[in-house]
């Protein structure tokens, strides 16, 4: 009894090894699989994926306007500082003060993409672009003005 | 055709003609130490690109592939990057044994070439014992890995050094063992009788079942032995930092890395020597005609092949399979293997006796 449990214990366990051994052994032999792409050789026609954290955007579409409030749930959102909302107030034309947004301050060096921003946004007015290449000599490059001159938010937006 | 066993003659007459008998033999002695050397200098090379290659593309990625044409010169810049780390000796271990471990570890590898045939007639020493004294001789480097340990003055090099000699030790039993079949069906230690009788097929297939058992205890055995994957526990780098040289940095750590897979390329070598034949090509039975296509091929392509392939199979062994942990290894051994290779034995033992293999 105790010689039956063992055996099949042992075959049992080497039927286990040999299906692992399948699988690596097919990827091995099918390099179609490799899902490693050659960074710098590869740059025109590399995308990546939609889900990729890069930076934070402000979208912006062909007439120059933007979805976003100045409601600041982003700047609550995130963990450490790194987005600053300056609003003003605009005059609407039935004559009653609305809060706009004035300036997008958005510091890239702090940024840790964790996409808490892009969560809280009521709007739907961020999102997180696929760049990656931030590299620069200078720091104060990295402190970036998220909203275009001239671009105003659109209508129907809350 | 071409042959190494040419080259050496050669040059061995034309020693033996110029010098005399016991200057030529020192000279001759000279030259295979640096063949020796520098065998180890370009396996250490191969092998580290190649499990560098293989564990990448196995894991669905491509490994080194930016220094020198397809990376192979990836392994140089690694010697020279160890080569120029500082060796440093902590404050509190013991300076002798400490810088000792390495070269025993090394010189123990050196010392287990000798009766293993490279090639037809290319053997460094044809002892009667040959087998024997590769078994006998594997066991010194245990002495290395504790000295390593116990002089790193830190609890867990001497944990992992204790840990390694513990599972060397055990396995080397189930290696002995399984050896030893081999040896019954042939009725000889040395290593040319072996690779002799394996001039009408190969043991594994002449053998058939005790010898498929027991070639697949040894490559397990000797997986184990060397301390590779997945019996890595002594030297993870996450389990125990890295086990019993931890402490070791600059060329001393690039030593016990090289012994490491030339280790392993001298349990493949032995492998391919007592299960597949060594250098003898493969012949089936009588077909001459078979037999006489194969002989074309040289022999010392036939022992790099399989040696080769052996070294892939345990590459594909490390990359697999998770960790065992260290109780779990010893289970193994004692419960599993032990037995098998014994009862595994007195089978073979009963084929060899009652004739009833190949």
């Amino acid at each position: 009894m105790f010689l039956k449990k063992y055996i099949s214990d042992i075959f049992s366990a080497v039927k286990s090894l040999l299906k692992g051994m399948k699988l690596t052994g097919y990827y091995f032999t099918h390099r179609k699989e490799i899902i490693t792409q050659q960074y710098p050789d590869n740059k025109e026609d590399m995308k990546p994926p939609e889900r990729f954290r890069g930076e934070v955007v402000l979208i912006h579409d062909e007439q120059n306007e933007h979805a976003c409030t100045g409601c600041t749930a982003c700047e609550l959102a995130c963990p450490n500082a790194t987005i600053k909302i300056i609003t003003k107030f605009d005059v609407t034309p039935e004559g009653k003060k609305k809060k706009a947004l004035d300036t997008f301050v958005y510091h890239l060096e702090l940024c840790t993409m964790c996409n808490l921003c892009i969560e809280a946004c009521p709007t739907d007015a961020i999102k997180m672009a696929q760049t990656f290449e931030h590299s620069v000599y200078d720091r104060s490059q990295l402190t970036k003005k998220l909203n275009k001159p001239g671009s105003k938010i659109r209508e129907g937006v809350e | 055709m071409f042959s190494i066993e040419n080259i050496t003659h050669s040059i061995d007459a034309w020693l033996n003609s110029t010098f005399s008998p016991g200057l030529a033999l020192l000279l001759e002695s000279l030259l295979v130490g640096l063949c020796v050397i520098g065998l180890f200098t370009v396996l250490g090379l191969v092998l580290v690109l190649m499990e560098r290659k293989v564990s990448a593309y196995m894991q669905i990625r491509m490994g080194p592939n930016r220094v020198g044409p397809g990376g192979v010169l990836q392994t140089v810049a690694d010697t020279l990057k160890l080569a120029m780390k500082e060796g440093l000796t902590p404050d509190g271990a013991d300076k002798f044994l400490f810088n000792l471990a390495p070269y025993l570890v090394i010189v123990v590898a050196m010392m287990i070439l000798a009766p293993i045939a490279f090639a037809k007639g290319v053997q460094l020493w044809d002892l009667n014992i040959g087998v024997l004294y590769v078994s006998a001789v594997s066991s010194l480097s245990v002495i290395g890995i504790l000295m390593a340990g116990w002089a790193s003055n830190n609890k867990y090099s001497l944990l992992g050094a204790m840990r390694s000699g513990a599972q060397i030790v055990s396995y080397e039993l189930s290696a002995g063992i399984s050896i030893i079949s081999i040896v019954v069906l042939t009725g000889s230690l040395r290593v040319s009788d072996i690779i002799a009788s394996q001039q009408d097929g190969w043991w594994l297939f002449k053998g058939h079942i005790p010898a498929v058992l027991s070639f697949v205890i040894f490559i397990i055995a000797v997986t184990a032995e060397t301390n590779r994957a997945p019996f890595d526990l002594a030297e993870a780098e996450s389990e125990l930092t890295a086990g019993f040289h931890t402490e070791y940095s600059g060329m001393k750590f690039a030593l016990f890395f090289l012994a490491e897979y030339v280790n392993i390329f001298i349990v493949c070598a032995i492998a391919a020597t007592l299960f597949l034949g060594g250098w003898m090509p493969l012949h089936i039975g009588h077909w001459s005609g078979f037999n006489h296509v194969m002989d074309y091929i040289p022999s010392s392509l036939w022992f790099m092949g399989k040696t080769f392939f052996l070294i892939f199979v345990i590459m594909w062994f490390r990359w697999t399979f998770p960790r065992l942990r260290i109780d779990q290894l010893l289970r193994l051994e004692w419960k599993y293997l032990l037995p098998i290779s014994m009862f595994n034995l007195l089978l073979t033992a009963l084929i060899a006796v009652k004739g009833w293999y190949f």
